[in-house]
Formats: C-alpha cells, structure tokens, sequence
C-alpha cells in the first residue's frame, strides 16, 4: 500500500495460491477421478495423471442413474423456485409499498416471519400438506362440524372429502419453496427508494397502477431481478431434502438424488469414476450460472444475505 | 413505509398479495400450526389415534440420552463449521485484498464451490476420505500413521462432514469478507501506515475491528447453514451414523419422523429447532441494527 514489503507480497501470493488449492483441489481429484478406468481409480494412490475414459465414464453415469430425466426434472424445478420466487415477491412488494391497504403491516410481517420457518424445521406436516393440498380446508370444516351441518340442514348423511395430492408432481417439487422473505424485503427496499416523482407523473399520465408496473417499476428492477435469479437458481437446483421426501417415482426425481444412487457400496465394484463422473455433470450447470453470472451473484449474495 | 403518491384500489392490492399468501399460509404456516399441535399429542404410527398429552413429548424427549447427544454433536459441528470456514474465508479475502493483479482471475477460482450442492459436496469428500481409496486417508496413514476409517469411527466421520460443510462456504465467507474489507476507507489504513504501523498491526487495529460486524453476521450465517443446509451432506456421507456421532438435529427429525414414524417426538423435535431458528434469526438483526450504526 504505502511501503514495500516484498517478504510479505511473497507470503500473500503463497497463502492465496494455497487457499486456492485447498478450494481448488476436490474438483481436480473429482476431474482426474472422472477420466480414469475403474481398475486405476481403486489404485492405491490414485494416479494423478488424467486418463482417457472420461467420454465413457460421463456416458454410464448419464445411462446408469437415469440422468437425462432428472437433469430435465432439476431443471424445471430450479426455473419454477426461480420465477415463482421472483414474481410472488416483487407482486407482494408492489402491494405493500404503493398501495394502502388495511393488512398491508400485517402481509408484510407475515412474509418475513417465515424467515424462521425452513423447511427443515417442519418437515412432517409440510409433507402432509403436500399429499393432500386441501387437508387443511377439510380439517377447518371438520372442527365447524359443516358435514353434520350440511346433513342436518338436508336430511341426508353427508361427508365432504377433498383430496388433491402433489406428491411426484412438478408443482409439489416447487410450489413449497416459492415464498421469499428475502425477495420480498430486497424488492420492497429497491422501491422505497425509486423517486416518488415517477409515480406522480404516471399518475398524471393515467396509467393505470398495473401499467406503472410494468411499464415503470419492471424494467427498473431488471438488477435486481438478475442477481435474484442466480442466487434463486443455485437453490433451487441444489435443493435435497425436499426433493427426497416427496418423490417416490424415480421418474420425478432430481438430479442431485439421482447421484446417490451412482455411489459405490461397500460389496460392489468400486466404480467411483462413475460417481464422479455424475457428480461433474450434475454441478456443471449451477457452476457455470455462477461463473458467467459473477457479478450478479456477488450482489444477489451480498443483497439478499442468502 | 408507504409511498407519499401512491396507488388506490379496492381489490388491487388483495389480488398482488394473493399468491405469496396463498403459499405462506398453506405451506409455511399451516405446517408450522401442525407441528406445533402434534407436538402436544401422542399418535400411533399411521397418525389415525391421538390424545393430547400436554408436554409430555417434549419431557421424554429431554429425558432421551440420544437426544442430548444430538444436541451435543450439533453444536460441535455447527461451531466448528463456522470458525473453519470463517477463518480460512476471512485469511484468503484479505490476502485478496492485498494484491493488486489478477482480481477477478482469484475471486472466480474462490466463489464457484457456492454452486455445488451439499450432497455434491459430500460425495466428492467421502471418496477423498474413503478408507479403501481415497487419497487423503491414505496420506493420512503413510505420513501420519492414523488409520482413517470415517465409515466405522465416529469421531472420523464427524471431521469428515465438518471439512465437506466447511469446504463449501468459504466461498460465501470470501465474498462477504471482500465487500466488507472495500468498505473500509483506505484513508484510515493510510494514516495508520504513515504512523509507522506495520502491515499485521494495521490489520490487527484497524481492519479487523472495522469487519467485526461482518464477522458477527457471519457467525450467525454460518451456525444457520450448518444447523439446516447440510442435511444433504449427513445423508450421503454418515447417514447419522456410525453409532449416531454425526446426527445433527435435522437429520434426527427428519430419521425419527419418516423413517421410524414417532410423530409427536419428531414434532416435539421441530418445535425445538423452531426456538433455535428464532434465536438466531434475533441475533442476525442485531448485526443490521449495528452495521446501520456504524455507516451512518
């Protein structure tokens, strides 16, 4: 900075090349692992040098653990939590910000609240509800006692039973993690900030509120709608828990499930070049949203404090 | 906050916030509602027989040995995930800081481990770790003389999910520490060094302290993503096992609920996890009540 201190530049190049190494070094192993036989890949030490199977490795993990399908379903899954998430928030962010509503304080803490509602911490009943969508409607009729209601009012016996279930379906996979509290509060802050002029001349114009919208506020947003949907996407890709509880079907399953199946047992043949090889093409397409999308998602990281 | 000119509708309003209610009330809300209530209720397996039993889901369940012990092992692993990943993300960004060429070329080899999923992650640590082929057991054992063995030993096993949760999130740390070390105003830092101040002393008395809240929110970030995002790594790499040394709290939820189908323990358990989350969420506001604080 001020003065030079060669010994010290010397000792920070160090620790960086180390520290990239340290990061660096799993996806090496993974890549060289990915390119070898599977008589070299159980060899004690593993070679370091690359080999030549990896066209060979990649195709068997694709056929092996059925990757094709659910490398479709993991995409459709990621695009639905992205625009799911992006759309409900920035509708819910428009509302509270630029309109007076009687629950406008209500819905906005409501939205924030499930900050503290990962789906970790119910898993159980948020699989219930997935199973059947009108569970809770039926159970608040259960407790008013409506059929009994119903039956007295009609003279007939009278039961209502509504089932719907999401369970191995694409809106199951996605519309459980739609909600953002992050999106929200970050769209809420940006248009906090937009210059209330703009609002007044649109008015003045006659434009209606949606068209202020969408002719306005939208394309104003278009930043912050990038570094979302990078963040969103990575999400929405790695997701695991999830995917597993409710997909039975293997047909409907994601990809990141997939690869367990690709993990060598202990009795079986130890064909990790296989697994390894998945494992690339399954972290191929979030690393490269990252790695093309870098300046949106150091701001959509550091924005959302996702 | 509302807008000075703003909009007024009758139904507008209700219709935009439609969806996200619709979402947050079916599949955040009503779940939590049910956890909650099954949390007071004893149910056979299949859930068709209940009786409320007040706390006493949450009394067997402190009484459970296993319990403590998850409990335990949570927090050891939270802890050391956090300060493994903090340390080795705080070192790299402020060598990164340092240099001057090639920014770009070493943010891009530090963030993309943010890309890989956790149960990625854990895959490619356990082949590392494998007791039979993995090259890092085997360095282990030709230079150090332990027998690795993650697969039988549990201490093994829980330095193996710690290093594959910490792995991942140094990339997080890297890019929160590097936005907070370019807000430091490099005016400060000058006037330190014309004083004679030597590089770690700066480092020691200005920059650190200045990134404290960074640090914090961190903490907090961390202990969060090590408590709920590695479900995914536990069940690749440990299964909760050997002997139940690496079940974290998630993962005993989620293997007392589906796998053994003890329903008012497993909600008695998300209820717990419910607190945990409130905490945390409570002491990460303090650090935007204190970053507000210090900018302003």
């Amino acid at each position: 900075m001020v003065e030079k201190t060669p010994w010290l530049d010397l000792l920070t190049y160090t620790l960086l090349i180390l520290g990239i190494g340290i990061v660096g070094f799993p996806l090496f192993y993974t890549i060289v692992a990915a390119t070898l036989p599977v008589e070299e890949v159980s060899r004690i030490p593993m070679p370091l040098i690359p080999g030549d199977q990896l066209l060979v490795n990649l195709k068997t993990a694709w056929i092996k653990g059925n990757l094709g399908i659910q490398m479709w379903n993991s995409f459709i899954m990621a695009a639905g939590i992205t625009f799911g998430k992006i759309s409900v928030s920035i509708l819910a962010a428009f509302a509270i910000v630029y309109f007076d509503f009687r629950f406008r304080k209500i819905a906005f803490v409501s939205v924030f609240c499930t900050l503290m509602l990962p789906v970790e911490v119910r898993i159980l009943p948020t699989y219930e509800v997935t199973a059947n969508v009108f569970g809770p409607i039926q159970q608040i009729l259960a407790v008013f006692h409506v059929d009994t209601l119903i039956g007295f009012f009609t003279g007939n016996r009278f039961r209502i039973s509504i089932e719907f279930s999401l369970l191995d379906s694409y809106a199951g996979l996605i519309l459980p993690l739609v909600a953002s509290a992050t999106a929200t509060f970050l769209f809420r802050q940006f248009f906090l900030t937009v210059p209330e002029e703009l609002c007044e001349a649109a008015k003045i114009d006659g434009a209606s509120p949606m068209k202020f919208f969408t002719r306005i506020l939208l394309p104003l947003s278009k930043t912050n709608i990038a570094a979302l949907i990078v963040i969103d996407f990575i999400y929405g890709w790695n997701q695991y828990l999830w995917p597993l509880l409710i997909t039975t079907n293997p047909r409907m399953s994601t990809a990141v499930i997939g690869l367990i199946r690709l993990i060598p047992q202990m009795e079986d043949l130890p064909t990790w070049n296989v697994a390894l090889a998945g494992a690339l093409i399954v972290m191929t397409p979030p690393v490269l949203v990252v790695l093309f999308m870098q300046r949106w998602f150091v701001k959509g990281l550091v924005d959302t404090e996702k | 906050m509302l807008k000075r000119s703003f909009f007024s509708s009758k139904y507008l309003p209700y219709l935009l916030i439609l969806p996200q209610t619709l979402v947050i009330l079916t599949f955040f809300y009503w779940p939590a509602a049910q956890a909650l209530f099954q949390s007071f209720m004893l149910s056979d397996p299949f859930g068709v027989n209940s009786q409320f039993v007040w706390f006493d889901n949450f009394s067997r369940l402190f009484k459970d040995r296993y319990y403590w012990k998850s409990i335990g092992i949570t927090f050891f692993f939270s802890f050391s995930t956090a300060l493994l990943s903090i340390s080795i993300g705080l070192l790299v960004a402020a060598m990164a800081n340092r240099v001057l060429k090639a920014k770009a070329i070493i943010r891009t080899f530090l963030i993309w481990p943010y890309a890989i999923a956790p149960a990625i992650s854990g895959i490619v640590w356990l082949f590392l770790f494998h007791p039979s082929f993995g090259v890092i057991a085997y360095s282990v054992m030709r230079w150090l003389g332990i027998h690795w063995n993650p697969i039988l030993d549990g201490n093994d096993a829980l330095f193996l999910v710690v290093i594959a949760s910490a792995w991942k999130q140094i990339s997080y740390n890297f890019v929160f520490f590097i936005a907070g070390l370019q807000s430091i105003p490099k005016s400060l830092i000058e006037a330190a060094a014309i004083d004679g101040a030597s590089p770690l002393r700066r480092f020691w008395v200005i920059t650190f302290p200045l990134l404290s809240p960074t640090l914090f929110f961190l903490l907090v970030m961390n202990v969060v993503y090590a408590f709920f995002e590695t479900f995914g790594i536990i069940h690749t790499v440990t299964q909760g096992g050997p002997g139940g040394s690496t079940m974290t709290m998630v993962y005993k939820v989620y293997k007392d609920g589906f796998v053994g189908l003890d329903l008012g323990s497993s909600a008695a358990q998300s209820v717990v996890l419910m607190i945990v989350i409130v905490v945390l969420t409570v002491l990460q506001f303090k650090y935007v009540e204190k970053k507000v604080q210090y900018t302003g």
